[in-house]
């Protein structure tokens, strides 16, 4: 579904990635770790499409086609999601609506006729199960006042409702207590599918007691130093990241 | 009223003497400003004819000019014909013989500073003799300065070593009719530093004009011109951290600073002109105009000054923000106390695109004083992309003094970014009673929380002199608590 | 040219004195005309009009427009009613009085809701506005012009529940008749405890050159509480100048909505004072500009005594050629301890030709206060917009969306969903592909 070849990357003058290669099919969960500064949240900002990324070398290809020739819309209609590490507040745009224009937007690319109010909030109710969100949110405007804990919730709410075919989390654990990493963790594995698949970003491998990935990845200047099933986040959350650099140096 | 104001009273209101009397042989000139006086101060320092018609043609757009009013200050008019132009360097006889002399005041506070003893003589205007070697630290300096290129003199020898470079940048970035007091500072300037960085040269060393003894005294029309050319650096210290002895009310400086592609110039004052006495008797007008000329793409200028002395403070150092990306920065710190009154901030021109501005502004008021923070910034139509913040915050101490805000933000372009904050408020009760509740009295907890206050700006400065403006700073607000 | 507009005033005052309101003092029209023969009309080396040239209108020769004939055009006032909200609604065109258009003046009884001709209580207004100082050209000019306008007196303890909505609609339908002006006056006086909402729009019919100057004085009694709004969406060819002084006395509280929509050249200033304890104001303010409008707006709010507040926030979008100008003012005097002040502005430009200038300003003379101000002048986050890309919207829809949200943000918390409907109505339309971002405007 995704494949990353060779990707550098930087911002301003500063080389972030420096050569990263990764490839995800679908059904897979990917957890991507790395220490602060490693590249983490720049790999997920280009994914989706962010400026002020300036990509010097390499490709990405999802579903066959280039990545970096769809606008950051366009890529969101063809299903790929991104979960903000710090989602934006926007006053005065509503939550609900807002939510409602971007499922209309990705089902008029799939060719599939707008829910009306009605179906949407059918679709919504059941989605907010998931995670636990309170109602109260949906009428806010976008993140607005919202708590760490309930801008996450949200991300993940919103993915329910988009039904992405490649979602990226990042640092989706970031600033929540247990409880909520908890619901967080629900909402994601009950979105583990066969025709879906997951990368998670994350500095922790906490998240990862919770969301179970079937590869893990070690992120360490701009490069993937090291990749290994769930023991690898087990055994790094042990021995620290120098362990794995150190050994990265020494192969 | 003390010795040092009672001085500044009789020369301000000497009594006109009409007439004027060319008497080669004074040192002073009689009080009164004309062309005959200009004509006289240039052919003192033997200057070039170009020079003497800029003095005049300024002179000229002087006496057309209004003094300016519209200054959040009060002080009875200025007659500028009851001043005396002209007083060549005194001679060390002229001042005190020795400390026992000077102001015990004055001394109090040098003590607090802690000041050695031979520095507190020079800056009392003590004639200072062999026993501080004044004359071997500037040798050294010079030398290593001439090693790098960089020429640091007096404003009268750089007229007369450096003609050329002196006559390429005076006047380019406050023209002579700029404002009525710059305008009165190019008729009748006495002289100030130069300084000069050649391109691709970090100077070596911090500029300042401590180091240079004979400009301290320089008087009441400081110029100072600083020319950093392609890719050079230089940081300059301006001023003094105790407080001067000097006899002049009214000072009206003239800095004038050029950056051209890619150099640095980082210039710091820490300005603590005699402020009057707790019932306002007395102090400097301190009419200060300095700018910087950011001419060259991807050069910086940034002002940085602590301002606690003087009766009243008038100055905006400003930026020309020319080049492509050049940025501009300003860092103050304005405290007033008693009747003190500062009206002091910046200008921010954006002209070249991707510019970028930081505005730091810190009013501490007490007393009966006043404080205002005054504020231009200017994005122009063609300044693509420019940016500014601006971030002015005000503290109060006591209920009879006022702090005041007046940013001008003008923006002509739609990719400009400009963000203004400002807040005032007295201390925060809870900030001082966790402080108290953890044992530190009272006076300290204010200077803490004040020091604090300010820390955003003093982290600008070179290391001593921000241990110094915060000792100031302490000394300034003394007795403002309670 | 300052002298040349105050001669053609005074000969215009001369040929109408005889028409104009009894009620009003002449003594009072005379002070004003001699304010003017003192002072002249404002230049931009006056401070406080920097940044607003009024030469165009010192220029023209406006003339004391005519009191509307048996022939009514209704059309334009049916659009700025509110149809669905039940209120009071008194009509004037080019500042006179249409009784016919106006409907449901029955207020309960000792409160008064009237055209000024109309009422003959002198006492009342003398009691209230006898000793305002004139202090501005313009309003120099209105009170020596003043004919007509509306007085609202609401006796201790009273509310008035369905809103005063005053249209004053100017202009000519024909073209060939000399351009004209109005001076309307407001009179809106609160007593103790009473309450009331006001609406203020100012119209006219589209593409006519026309000048308002319209006055607006409001007294809030202890307690007092007003919701009060004044909407100018004058013809783009119209000349506005627009006064609003509010006197606040201890514990009232008046709610300011401003919008700025039309004119050529507009200007207006809110004078607010809170006199005793407890006052408090909010304002908030909108202006939208585009083509070569001009639209300046100056407040100043004086904290006279201690435990006031006061809110403001402004907020400015201009497009095309189109300059706006925000003055803010707060002084804190020294009595007035334990004063909250804070204000904001924000200016979005969005276009290459556009400019703003605004201009913060803080005056404080006690020191148990909390004061703060910020003003920001920018374009559309790239975060947000990201964020809504990224959320599958386009850009042009991402745009829209976020430049109605930001003026929303001044008027989402009206209390009358119609007002706030309308209002929204009228933001919409003057903004950028707002077709686009129907369905978030519901």
């Amino acid at each position: 579904m995704l494949t990353i070849k060779d990707l550098q990357v930087r911002i301003e003058n500063k080389q972030i990635l420096k050569g990263l290669d990764l490839a995800v099919n679908a059904g897979e969960v990917h957890a991507i770790m790395g220490p602060n500064g490693s590249g983490k949240s720049t790999l997920a900002s280009v994914l989706a499409g962010r400026d002020g990324y300036d990509v010097t070398a390499g490709a990405v290809e999802y579903d066959g086609r280039d990545l970096f020739e769809l606008s950051p819309e366009d890529r969101a209609r063809q299903g790929i999601f991104l979960a903000f590490q710090y989602p934006v507040e926007i006053p005065g745009v509503n939550n609900i609506y807002l939510l409602k224009a971007a499922l209309n937007a990705i089902r008029a690319h799939q060719g599939q006729p707008p829910l009306d109010a009605v179906e949407f909030l059918q679709v919504v109710r059941q989605k907010m199960q998931l995670v636990n969100m309170d109602e109260s949110l949906l009428n806010r405007s976008v993140n607005e006042g919202f708590s760490g804990g309930e801008k996450k919730r949200n991300e993940i709410f919103q993915m329910a409702v988009l039904e992405p075919r490649l979602a990226i989390l990042d640092e989706t654990d970031s600033g929540l207590d247990i409880d909520a990493l908890k619901t967080v963790a629900e909402g994601v594995n009950t979105l583990r599918n066969e025709s879906r698949a997951i990368v998670l970003v994350t500095h922790y491998q906490r998240l990862l007691n919770y969301i179970v990935p079937d590869y893990v990845h070690v992120l360490s200047d701009g490069k993937i130093i090291r990749s290994g099933d769930r023991s690898l986040a087990v055994e790094l959350e042990e021995k620290g990241y120098d362990w794995v650099r150190q050994g990265a140096k020494a192969a | 009223m003390t010795d040092e104001t009672a001085k500044v009273e009789e020369l301000v209101h000497k009594e006109y003497e009409h007439g004027f009397v060319t008497d080669i042989d004074t040192d002073t000139v009689a009080p009164g400003l004309n062309e005959d006086v200009i004509a006289l101060i240039s052919a003192k320092k033997e200057e070039p004819e170009w020079l003497l018609e800029w003095r005049l043609d300024a002179f000229r757009h002087w006496t057309r000019m209004a003094e300016p009013a519209w200054a959040h200050v009060h002080y009875p008019p200025i007659d500028f014909q009851a001043i005396s132009y002209y007083s060549a360097p005194k001679a060390k006889t002229d001042g005190p013989k020795s400390l026992d002399e000077v102001d015990p005041k004055l001394l109090e506070t040098y003590e607090k500073l802690g000041i050695p003893l031979h520095e507190q003589k020079m800056l009392a205007g003590v004639a200072v003799d062999a026993v501080f070697d004044s004359v071997s630290v500037a040798t050294t300096f010079k030398e290593k300065l001439a090693d790098a290129g960089v020429i640091f003199c007096s404003f009268s020898e750089a007229v007369q070593n450096h003609p050329y470079l002196v006559r390429a940048y005076l006047g380019s970035v406050v023209p002579a009719s700029d404002n009525y007091y710059a305008a009165l500072n190019s008729a009748v300037f006495t002289d100030g530093s130069f300084c000069f960085i050649p391109k691709n040269t970090r100077c070596p060393m911090e500029l300042s004009t401590y180091f240079r003894i004979n400009a301290a005294n320089t008087g009441q029309f400081e110029r100072t011109l600083i020319v950093a050319e392609e890719s050079s650096y230089v940081s300059y210290l301006e001023g003094c951290t105790a407080p001067m002895r000097d006899e002049n009310q009214l000072h009206a400086a003239v800095v004038e600073l050029v950056a051209l592609d890619n150099a640095e110039i980082k210039y710091s004052t820490v300005q603590n002109w005699y402020p009057g006495d707790e019932n306002g008797v007395g102090g400097i007008y301190n009419f200060v105009t300095k700018r910087g000329d950011c001419r060259g793409s991807g050069s910086r200028i940034s002002w940085t000054q602590v301002e606690t002395g003087s009766a009243i403070t008038w100055k905006y150092p400003s930026c020309i923000l020319r080049g492509d990306n050049s940025s501009g920065e300003f860092y103050s710190v304005a405290v007033t106390n008693n009747y003190q009154q500062a009206d002091t901030g910046t200008k921010m021109i954006h002209l070249g695109r991707n510019t970028r501005s930081t505005i730091i502004s810190k009013g501490i008021s007490a007393g009966k004083a006043q404080n205002a923070y005054r504020g231009l910034v200017k994005i122009s139509k063609n300044a693509d992309n420019a940016r500014n913040y601006t971030q002015c915050d005000s503290l109060l101490m006591g209920d009879t003094c006022g702090a005041h805000t007046f940013p001008y933000i003008e923006t002509g372009n739609a990719g400009a970014i400009v963000e203004h904050e400002a807040t005032t408020s007295k201390i925060s009760d809870d900030q001082l009673f966790y402080c108290r509740q953890r044992g530190i009295d009272e006076e300290d907890a204010v200077n803490m929380i004040v020091n604090g206050f300010c820390k955003d700006v003093f982290k600008e400065l070179p290391m001593e002199f921000a241990v110094e403006a915060q000792k100031l700073l302490n000394i300034t607000l003394e007795g403002a608590v309670g | 040219m300052s002298e040349a507009a105050v001669s053609h005033y005074l000969a215009e005052y001369d040929r109408f004195r005889d028409v104009l309101a009894a009620s009003w003092p002449a003594q009072r029209r005379a002070d004003a005309l001699e304010y003017l023969k003192t002072h002249g009309f404002p230049t931009r080396r006056a401070e406080q009009w920097k940044y607003t040239d009024v030469s165009p209108i010192t220029r023209r020769k406006f003339t004391l427009g005519k009191s509307p004939g048996a022939h009514i055009d209704d059309a334009p006032v049916e659009k700025l009613r509110f149809s669905r909200l039940n209120c009071h609604e008194l009509v004037f065109m080019n500042g006179s009085f249409c009784a016919e258009l106006s409907r449901n003046l029955r207020l309960p009884s000792g409160a008064t809701v009237c055209a000024l001709q109309s009422n003959g209580n002198a006492e009342l207004l003398e009691r209230y506005f006898g000793n305002e100082e004139i202090g501005h050209a313009f309003t120099a000019l209105n009170t020596a012009f003043l004919n007509d306008g509306v007085l609202v007196h609401v006796p201790d303890g009273m509310e008035i529940p369905a809103p005063i909505h005053i249209i004053y609609l100017g202009g000519r339908e024909d073209e060939t008749q000399p351009s004209s002006m109005s001076h309307p006056r407001n009179l809106i006086a609160l007593g103790r405890q009473a309450s009331a909402s006001i609406i203020e729009t100012y119209a006219g019919i589209p593409g006519s050159e026309y000048f308002t100057n319209s006055h607006t004085s409001i007294q809030a009694q202890a307690g007092a509480r007003l919701d009060y709004y004044k909407v100018q969406q004058e013809s783009r060819r119209a000349y506005h100048i627009g006064r609003t002084r509010i006197s606040q006395q201890a514990d009232s509280r008046v709610d300011c909505h401003a919008l700025s929509l039309g004119g050529k050249l507009a200007r207006w200033d809110i004078d607010a004072e809170l006199v005793e304890p407890g006052a408090e104001i909010n304002l908030n303010g909108l202006y939208l500009t585009s083509d070569r409008q001009h639209v300046d707006n100056h407040t100043l709010v004086e904290h006279k005594q201690p435990h006031t507040t006061s809110n403001e926030h402004y907020r400015g979008i201009m497009n095309g050629r189109s300059r706006a100008v925000f003055n803010g003012k707060v002084i804190v005097h020294e009595q007035a301890q334990k004063t909250e002040a804070h204000q904001s502005n924000a200016n979005l430009l969005l276009s290459a030709d556009a400019e703003v200038d605004t201009k913060p300003e803080l005056e404080i003379y006690a020191d148990d206060v909390k004061c703060s101000h910020g003003a920001t002048v920018g374009r559309l986050d790239e975060n947000m917009l990201f964020y809504l890309r990224s959320r599958a919207l386009d850009e042009d829809t991402a745009r829209s969306l976020l430049t109605y949200a930001f003026a929303d943000e001044v008027i989402r918390d009206i209390r009358f969903p119609e007002i706030r409907e309308r209002l929204e109505h009228s933001i919409a339309g003057e903004l950028p592909d707002t077709d686009l971002i129907k369905e978030f405007m519901q």
